[in-house]
Protein backbone atom coordinates (compact mmCIF):
# COMPACT_ATOMS: atom_id res chain seq x y z
CA UNK A 1 0.00 0.00 0.00
CA UNK A 2 1.31 3.41 -0.98
CA UNK A 3 0.38 4.99 2.37
CA UNK A 4 2.30 2.45 4.42
CA UNK A 5 5.44 3.00 2.38
CA UNK A 6 5.29 6.75 2.92
CA UNK A 7 4.76 6.29 6.67
CA UNK A 8 7.63 3.83 6.83
CA UNK A 9 10.01 6.08 4.92
CA UNK A 10 9.33 8.92 7.35
CA UNK A 11 9.65 6.55 10.30
CA UNK A 12 13.10 5.41 9.15
CA UNK A 13 14.41 8.91 8.55
CA UNK A 14 13.02 10.26 11.79
CA UNK A 15 14.12 7.45 14.10
CA UNK A 16 17.22 5.94 12.46
CA UNK A 17 19.74 7.53 14.82
CA UNK A 18 17.72 6.78 17.93
CA UNK A 19 17.23 3.15 16.97
CA UNK A 20 20.85 2.73 15.97
CA UNK A 21 22.11 4.24 19.24
CA UNK A 22 19.78 1.93 21.15
CA UNK A 23 21.01 -1.10 19.20
CA UNK A 24 24.64 -0.14 19.81
CA UNK A 25 24.08 0.22 23.55
CA UNK A 26 22.24 -3.10 23.73
CA UNK A 27 24.66 -5.15 21.62
CA UNK A 28 27.97 -3.47 22.41
CA UNK A 29 29.43 -3.36 18.91
CA UNK A 30 28.67 -1.55 15.68
CA UNK A 31 28.38 -4.63 13.53
CA UNK A 32 25.59 -6.21 15.57
CA UNK A 33 24.08 -2.77 16.11
CA UNK A 34 23.50 -2.32 12.39
CA UNK A 35 21.97 -5.79 12.14
CA UNK A 36 19.63 -5.18 15.07
CA UNK A 37 18.65 -1.71 13.89
CA UNK A 38 17.88 -3.02 10.38
CA UNK A 39 15.91 -5.93 11.79
CA UNK A 40 13.96 -3.57 14.00
CA UNK A 41 12.85 -1.45 11.06
CA UNK A 42 12.06 -4.45 8.89
CA UNK A 43 9.84 -5.89 11.61
CA UNK A 44 8.20 -2.52 11.96
CA UNK A 45 7.63 -2.48 8.20
CA UNK A 46 6.00 -5.90 8.21
CA UNK A 47 3.81 -4.94 11.14
CA UNK A 48 2.77 -1.63 9.57
CA UNK A 49 1.60 -3.47 6.48
CA UNK A 50 -0.94 -5.36 8.58
CA UNK A 51 -2.18 -2.42 10.70
CA UNK A 52 -5.37 -0.56 9.85
CA UNK A 53 -4.87 3.17 9.11
CA UNK A 54 -6.23 4.46 12.44
CA UNK A 55 -3.91 2.18 14.38
CA UNK A 56 -0.97 3.57 12.39
CA UNK A 57 -2.10 7.12 13.13
CA UNK A 58 -2.34 6.54 16.86
CA UNK A 59 0.93 4.64 17.08
CA UNK A 60 3.44 5.94 19.64
CA UNK A 61 6.29 5.39 17.24
CA UNK A 62 9.15 5.95 19.66
CA UNK A 63 7.96 3.57 22.37
CA UNK A 64 6.88 1.05 19.74
CA UNK A 65 10.29 0.97 18.03
CA UNK A 66 12.07 0.64 21.37
CA UNK A 67 9.95 -2.32 22.24
CA UNK A 68 10.65 -3.99 18.90
CA UNK A 69 14.40 -3.39 19.22
CA UNK A 70 14.51 -4.86 22.72
CA UNK A 71 12.68 -7.93 21.44
CA UNK A 72 15.03 -8.28 18.47
CA UNK A 73 18.01 -8.28 20.83
CA UNK A 74 16.35 -10.74 23.21
CA UNK A 75 15.64 -13.15 20.36
CA UNK A 76 19.15 -12.89 18.99
CA UNK A 77 20.72 -13.50 22.38
CA UNK A 78 18.74 -16.70 22.67
CA UNK A 79 20.50 -17.93 19.55
CA UNK A 80 24.04 -16.57 19.81
CA UNK A 81 25.79 -14.62 22.51
CA UNK A 82 26.69 -11.17 21.21
CA UNK A 83 30.36 -10.91 20.46
CA UNK A 84 31.64 -8.30 22.86
CA UNK A 85 34.82 -7.35 21.11
CA UNK A 86 35.03 -6.79 17.39
CA UNK A 87 38.60 -7.87 16.71
CA UNK A 88 38.72 -7.67 12.94
CA UNK A 89 36.82 -4.37 12.78
CA UNK A 90 35.65 -5.05 9.26
CA UNK A 91 32.83 -2.53 9.22
CA UNK A 92 33.59 0.47 7.04
CA UNK A 93 35.20 3.22 9.08
CA UNK A 94 33.03 6.00 7.81
CA UNK A 95 34.60 8.89 9.65
CA UNK A 96 38.27 8.50 8.88
CA UNK A 97 38.54 12.09 9.95
CA UNK A 98 40.68 13.87 12.55
CA UNK A 99 42.24 12.00 15.42
CA UNK A 100 39.94 13.15 18.20
CA UNK A 101 37.04 11.84 16.12
CA UNK A 102 38.67 8.43 16.15
CA UNK A 103 39.36 8.80 19.87
CA UNK A 104 35.77 9.67 20.59
CA UNK A 105 34.59 6.76 18.51
CA UNK A 106 36.88 4.39 20.42
CA UNK A 107 35.60 5.73 23.75
CA UNK A 108 32.02 5.28 22.67
CA UNK A 109 32.75 1.73 21.49
CA UNK A 110 34.39 0.87 24.79
CA UNK A 111 31.48 2.27 26.74
CA UNK A 112 28.99 0.38 24.56
CA UNK A 113 30.93 -2.83 25.14
CA UNK A 114 30.86 -2.23 28.91
CA UNK A 115 27.12 -1.63 28.88
CA UNK A 116 26.63 -4.77 26.80
CA UNK A 117 28.35 -6.78 29.56
CA UNK A 118 25.52 -5.99 32.00
CA UNK A 119 23.00 -8.75 32.61
CA UNK A 120 20.13 -8.34 30.16
CA UNK A 121 17.49 -7.10 32.61
CA UNK A 122 19.76 -4.37 33.99
CA UNK A 123 21.10 -3.50 30.57
CA UNK A 124 17.67 -2.97 28.98
CA UNK A 125 16.53 -0.78 31.88
CA UNK A 126 19.70 1.33 32.03
CA UNK A 127 19.87 1.82 28.26
CA UNK A 128 16.27 2.86 27.83
CA UNK A 129 16.32 5.19 30.85
CA UNK A 130 19.73 6.82 30.54
CA UNK A 131 20.95 6.28 26.97
CA UNK A 132 17.62 6.84 25.29
CA UNK A 133 16.35 9.23 27.95
CA UNK A 134 12.89 7.69 28.29
CA UNK A 135 10.87 8.35 31.45
CA UNK A 136 10.43 5.50 33.93
CA UNK A 137 6.85 5.14 32.78
CA UNK A 138 7.93 4.85 29.14
CA UNK A 139 10.63 2.32 29.99
CA UNK A 140 8.13 0.28 31.97
CA UNK A 141 5.77 0.27 28.99
CA UNK A 142 8.46 -0.64 26.48
CA UNK A 143 9.72 -3.52 28.61
CA UNK A 144 6.34 -4.65 29.83
CA UNK A 145 7.48 -4.45 33.47
CA UNK A 146 6.19 -2.59 36.56
CA UNK A 147 7.79 0.82 37.18
CA UNK A 148 9.25 -0.35 40.51
CA UNK A 149 11.07 -3.23 38.84
CA UNK A 150 12.50 -0.87 36.24
CA UNK A 151 13.73 1.57 38.88
CA UNK A 152 15.45 -1.19 40.82
CA UNK A 153 17.07 -2.61 37.67
CA UNK A 154 18.32 0.81 36.56
CA UNK A 155 19.77 1.39 40.00
CA UNK A 156 21.59 -1.94 40.08
CA UNK A 157 22.81 -1.58 36.54
CA UNK A 158 24.31 1.85 37.22
CA UNK A 159 25.97 0.50 40.32
CA UNK A 160 27.73 -2.19 38.33
CA UNK A 161 28.81 0.34 35.71
CA UNK A 162 30.30 2.54 38.42
CA UNK A 163 32.23 -0.44 39.61
CA UNK A 164 30.46 -0.80 42.95
CA UNK A 165 29.59 -4.38 42.33
CA UNK A 166 30.10 -5.51 45.93
CA UNK A 167 26.80 -5.55 47.72
CA UNK A 168 23.73 -6.17 45.64
CA UNK A 169 20.68 -5.62 47.74
CA UNK A 170 20.72 -2.26 49.40
CA UNK A 171 18.32 0.20 47.91
CA UNK B 1 27.18 8.71 39.58
CA UNK B 2 27.08 11.82 37.45
CA UNK B 3 29.92 10.86 35.09
CA UNK B 4 28.41 7.47 34.30
CA UNK B 5 25.14 9.12 33.40
CA UNK B 6 26.80 11.77 31.24
CA UNK B 7 28.72 9.04 29.45
CA UNK B 8 25.52 7.11 28.87
CA UNK B 9 23.90 10.22 27.37
CA UNK B 10 26.78 10.45 24.91
CA UNK B 11 26.12 6.87 23.92
CA UNK B 12 22.60 8.00 23.07
CA UNK B 13 23.93 10.69 20.75
CA UNK B 14 25.55 8.15 18.42
CA UNK B 15 24.46 8.62 14.83
CA UNK B 16 23.55 5.82 12.48
CA UNK B 17 26.27 5.24 9.86
CA UNK B 18 26.00 6.92 6.47
CA UNK B 19 23.57 5.22 4.13
CA UNK B 20 21.83 3.33 6.92
CA UNK B 21 18.34 4.62 6.15
CA UNK B 22 18.79 3.81 2.46
CA UNK B 23 19.95 0.29 3.27
CA UNK B 24 16.85 -0.23 5.40
CA UNK B 25 14.60 1.05 2.63
CA UNK B 26 16.40 -1.21 0.15
CA UNK B 27 15.79 -4.21 2.38
CA UNK B 28 12.12 -3.34 2.64
CA UNK B 29 12.01 -3.36 -1.16
CA UNK B 30 11.45 0.39 -1.40
CA UNK B 31 14.80 1.17 -2.95
CA UNK B 32 17.12 -0.75 -5.23
CA UNK B 33 20.76 -1.39 -4.48
CA UNK B 34 23.48 -0.97 -7.04
CA UNK B 35 27.17 -1.50 -7.54
CA UNK B 36 29.58 -1.39 -10.43
CA UNK B 37 30.97 -4.68 -11.69
CA UNK B 38 33.91 -5.51 -13.88
CA UNK B 39 32.61 -7.79 -16.58
CA UNK B 40 33.72 -9.15 -19.93
CA UNK B 41 32.06 -6.06 -21.36
CA UNK B 42 34.00 -3.70 -19.11
CA UNK B 43 32.57 -1.95 -16.05
CA UNK B 44 28.79 -2.22 -15.86
CA UNK B 45 26.50 -0.56 -13.31
CA UNK B 46 23.96 -3.09 -12.05
CA UNK B 47 20.91 -2.42 -9.86
CA UNK B 48 18.93 -5.10 -8.07
CA UNK B 49 16.30 -5.66 -5.39
CA UNK B 50 14.48 -8.57 -3.75
CA UNK B 51 12.85 -9.59 -7.02
CA UNK B 52 16.04 -9.70 -9.06
CA UNK B 53 18.23 -7.57 -11.28
CA UNK B 54 16.33 -4.40 -12.18
CA UNK B 55 18.71 -2.41 -14.38
CA UNK B 56 22.12 -2.49 -16.00
CA UNK B 57 23.97 0.21 -17.88
CA UNK B 58 27.48 1.06 -18.99
CA UNK B 59 27.27 4.54 -17.51
CA UNK B 60 30.20 6.91 -17.33
CA UNK B 61 29.72 7.66 -13.64
CA UNK B 62 27.64 6.80 -10.60
CA UNK B 63 25.86 10.12 -10.93
CA UNK B 64 24.89 9.36 -14.53
CA UNK B 65 23.61 5.91 -13.62
CA UNK B 66 21.66 7.18 -10.62
CA UNK B 67 19.93 9.96 -12.49
CA UNK B 68 19.08 7.64 -15.38
CA UNK B 69 17.66 5.04 -12.99
CA UNK B 70 15.55 7.51 -11.00
CA UNK B 71 14.11 8.99 -14.18
CA UNK B 72 13.62 5.75 -16.08
CA UNK B 73 12.71 3.25 -13.36
CA UNK B 74 11.42 5.76 -10.84
CA UNK B 75 12.63 4.22 -7.58
CA UNK B 76 15.25 5.22 -5.02
CA UNK B 77 18.74 3.85 -5.50
CA UNK B 78 21.46 3.05 -2.96
CA UNK B 79 25.05 2.26 -3.68
CA UNK B 80 26.16 -0.73 -1.60
CA UNK B 81 28.94 -3.24 -1.27
CA UNK B 82 27.63 -6.11 -3.40
CA UNK B 83 26.91 -9.48 -1.78
CA UNK B 84 29.98 -11.70 -2.03
CA UNK B 85 28.50 -14.06 -4.60
CA UNK B 86 26.89 -11.49 -6.89
CA UNK B 87 29.94 -10.76 -9.04
CA UNK B 88 30.31 -14.45 -9.85
CA UNK B 89 26.58 -14.74 -10.59
CA UNK B 90 26.76 -11.81 -12.97
CA UNK B 91 29.78 -13.27 -14.71
CA UNK B 92 27.90 -16.57 -15.09
CA UNK B 93 24.86 -14.80 -16.46
CA UNK B 94 26.84 -12.90 -19.08
CA UNK B 95 28.69 -16.08 -20.06
CA UNK B 96 25.40 -17.91 -20.44
CA UNK B 97 25.92 -20.39 -17.61
CA UNK B 98 23.06 -19.18 -15.45
CA UNK B 99 19.77 -17.36 -15.58
CA UNK B 100 19.31 -14.63 -12.99
CA UNK B 101 15.92 -13.39 -11.90
CA UNK B 102 14.80 -10.00 -13.19
CA UNK B 103 12.48 -7.34 -11.87
CA UNK B 104 10.45 -6.03 -14.81
CA UNK B 105 7.72 -4.31 -12.78
CA UNK B 106 6.81 -0.94 -14.20
CA UNK B 107 7.09 -2.09 -17.81
CA UNK B 108 4.00 -2.69 -19.93
CA UNK B 109 2.91 -6.30 -20.29
CA UNK B 110 3.86 -6.08 -23.97
CA UNK B 111 7.42 -5.02 -23.10
CA UNK B 112 7.61 -7.74 -20.47
CA UNK B 113 6.53 -10.32 -23.04
CA UNK B 114 9.13 -9.06 -25.52
CA UNK B 115 11.93 -9.18 -22.95
CA UNK B 116 10.95 -12.60 -21.61
CA UNK B 117 10.95 -13.96 -25.14
CA UNK B 118 14.34 -12.36 -25.80
CA UNK B 119 15.71 -14.26 -22.82
CA UNK B 120 14.99 -17.49 -24.69
CA UNK B 121 17.42 -16.71 -27.50
CA UNK B 122 20.51 -18.83 -26.82
CA UNK B 123 23.97 -17.34 -26.66
CA UNK B 124 25.66 -17.35 -30.06
CA UNK B 125 22.38 -17.08 -31.97
CA UNK B 126 20.30 -14.22 -33.33
CA UNK B 127 16.64 -13.77 -34.27
CA UNK B 128 14.83 -11.16 -36.35
CA UNK B 129 12.46 -8.65 -34.74
CA UNK B 130 9.55 -10.28 -36.57
CA UNK B 131 10.28 -13.57 -34.84
CA UNK B 132 9.75 -12.02 -31.41
CA UNK B 133 6.55 -10.34 -32.62
CA UNK B 134 5.16 -13.62 -33.94
CA UNK B 135 6.22 -15.67 -30.91
CA UNK B 136 4.46 -13.38 -28.43
CA UNK B 137 1.28 -13.39 -30.49
CA UNK B 138 1.50 -9.93 -32.07
CA UNK B 139 2.88 -10.73 -35.53
CA UNK B 140 2.21 -7.22 -36.88
CA UNK B 141 3.85 -5.37 -33.99
CA UNK B 142 7.40 -5.56 -35.32
CA UNK B 143 8.11 -1.88 -34.74
CA UNK B 144 6.71 -2.01 -31.22
CA UNK B 145 9.09 -4.90 -30.54
CA UNK B 146 11.95 -2.68 -31.70
CA UNK B 147 10.84 0.08 -29.34
CA UNK B 148 10.48 -2.29 -26.39
CA UNK B 149 13.97 -3.66 -27.00
CA UNK B 150 15.45 -0.18 -27.43
CA UNK B 151 14.09 0.67 -23.97
CA UNK B 152 15.34 -2.55 -22.38
CA UNK B 153 16.41 -1.45 -18.87
CA UNK B 154 18.67 -4.49 -18.46
CA UNK B 155 20.74 -4.79 -21.67
CA UNK B 156 23.50 -7.45 -21.76
CA UNK B 157 21.54 -9.48 -19.17
CA UNK B 158 18.40 -9.57 -21.24
CA UNK B 159 20.11 -10.11 -24.59
CA UNK B 160 18.39 -7.58 -26.83
CA UNK B 161 21.63 -7.55 -28.83
CA UNK B 162 20.61 -11.00 -30.15
CA UNK B 163 17.70 -9.48 -32.05
CA UNK B 164 18.67 -8.10 -35.47
CA UNK B 165 16.89 -7.06 -38.64
CA UNK B 166 15.94 -9.83 -41.04
CA UNK B 167 17.91 -8.12 -43.84
CA UNK B 168 21.07 -8.65 -41.78
CA UNK B 169 21.52 -5.04 -40.72
CA UNK B 170 22.67 -5.09 -37.12
CA UNK B 171 20.48 -2.15 -36.17
CA UNK B 172 20.82 0.32 -33.38
CA UNK B 173 21.58 -0.66 -29.83
CA UNK B 174 20.73 1.13 -26.62
CA UNK B 175 23.66 -0.50 -24.85
CA UNK B 176 26.29 1.45 -26.77
CA UNK B 177 25.42 1.76 -30.46
CA UNK B 178 25.77 -0.71 -33.38
CA UNK B 179 29.50 -1.20 -32.81
CA UNK B 180 28.92 -2.39 -29.25
CA UNK B 181 26.20 -4.72 -30.53
CA UNK B 182 28.60 -6.23 -33.09
CA UNK B 183 31.31 -6.62 -30.47
CA UNK B 184 29.06 -8.43 -28.05
CA UNK B 185 27.71 -10.75 -30.73
CA UNK B 186 31.24 -11.58 -31.88
CA UNK B 187 32.21 -12.21 -28.26
CA UNK B 188 29.33 -14.65 -28.04
CA UNK B 189 30.54 -16.54 -31.10
CA UNK B 190 28.18 -15.30 -33.82
CA UNK B 191 29.86 -15.35 -37.24
CA UNK B 192 28.69 -11.93 -38.28
CA UNK B 193 30.49 -11.85 -41.64
CA UNK B 194 28.88 -15.05 -42.82
CA UNK B 195 25.51 -13.97 -41.49
CA UNK B 196 25.65 -10.67 -43.34
CA UNK B 197 26.82 -12.30 -46.58
CA UNK B 198 23.77 -14.55 -46.46
CA UNK B 199 21.49 -11.63 -45.67
CA UNK B 200 22.91 -9.54 -48.52
CA UNK B 201 22.23 -12.42 -50.92
CA UNK B 202 18.65 -12.45 -49.63
CA UNK B 203 18.91 -15.77 -47.83
CA UNK B 204 17.06 -15.94 -44.53
CA UNK B 205 17.06 -19.64 -43.76
CA UNK B 206 19.33 -22.62 -44.09
CA UNK B 207 18.21 -26.20 -44.51
CA UNK B 208 20.01 -29.53 -44.28
CA UNK B 209 19.47 -31.93 -47.18
CA UNK B 210 19.56 -35.10 -45.13
CA UNK B 211 17.04 -34.05 -42.50
CA UNK B 212 14.87 -31.74 -44.62
CA UNK B 213 14.72 -29.26 -41.72
CA UNK B 214 15.27 -25.52 -42.15
CA UNK B 215 16.58 -23.15 -39.48
CA UNK B 216 17.73 -19.62 -38.85
CA UNK B 217 21.38 -19.51 -39.96
CA UNK B 218 22.71 -19.24 -36.40
CA UNK B 219 20.63 -22.12 -35.02
CA UNK B 220 22.68 -24.70 -33.21
CA UNK B 221 20.90 -27.56 -34.94
CA UNK B 222 22.28 -26.97 -38.41
CA UNK B 223 25.91 -26.59 -37.54
CA UNK B 224 27.00 -30.21 -37.59
CA UNK B 225 26.02 -30.60 -41.22
CA UNK B 226 28.68 -30.64 -43.92
CA UNK B 227 28.91 -27.51 -46.06
CA UNK B 228 27.81 -29.33 -49.24
CA UNK B 229 24.64 -30.57 -47.52
CA UNK B 230 23.43 -27.12 -46.61
CA UNK B 231 20.91 -25.28 -48.77
CA UNK B 232 19.78 -21.68 -48.48
CA UNK B 233 16.24 -20.36 -48.77
CA UNK B 234 14.91 -16.87 -49.38
CA UNK B 235 11.59 -17.52 -47.68
CA UNK B 236 9.54 -20.04 -45.75
CA UNK B 237 7.45 -20.72 -48.84
CA UNK B 238 10.57 -21.65 -50.78
CA UNK B 239 11.62 -24.02 -48.02
CA UNK B 240 8.19 -25.59 -47.75
CA UNK B 241 7.90 -26.14 -51.48
CA UNK B 242 11.30 -27.84 -51.44
CA UNK B 243 9.83 -30.28 -48.91
CA UNK B 244 11.48 -28.88 -45.77
CA UNK B 245 9.86 -28.35 -42.37
CA UNK B 246 10.77 -25.65 -39.84
CA UNK B 247 13.17 -26.48 -37.00
CA UNK B 248 11.45 -27.06 -33.67
CA UNK B 249 14.21 -25.31 -31.73
CA UNK B 250 14.69 -21.98 -33.48
CA UNK B 251 11.14 -21.99 -34.94
CA UNK B 252 11.78 -20.01 -38.15
CA UNK B 253 8.07 -20.45 -38.93
CA UNK B 254 5.06 -21.66 -37.00
CA UNK B 255 5.60 -25.34 -36.41
CA UNK B 256 2.57 -27.17 -37.70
Amino acid sequence: MEGTERVFERLVHEHQHRVYALSLALTGNRHDAEDVAQDTFLRAYRALATYPPDRIRELKQKAWLHRIAVNVVRNRVRGVRPSLVELNGNEPSLSSGPEDDVMRKAEIDELAARVACLPARYREAVVLRHVQDLSYAEVAEALGQPVGTVKANVHRGLKILRGENHGDGDD
Amino acid sequence: MATVMIDLKRLGDVKAPAGFAERVLAQAGMADSYAVFDTVLGPVYVAWNRLGVSAAMRSKSSAEFESWFRKDVGRQLVRVDPPADLAAKIEDQLEGRRRLRFDLRGLTSFSQAVLSKTLEIPRGQVRPYGWIAREIGHPAAVRAVGTALANNPIPYFIPCHRVIRSDGVIGNYGGGGPEAKKNILTLEGVQLKRLQQLARAGFRYEGVRSTKVFCFPTCYHGRAAKEQNIVQFHSEQEAYSAGYRPCKHCRPAVVA
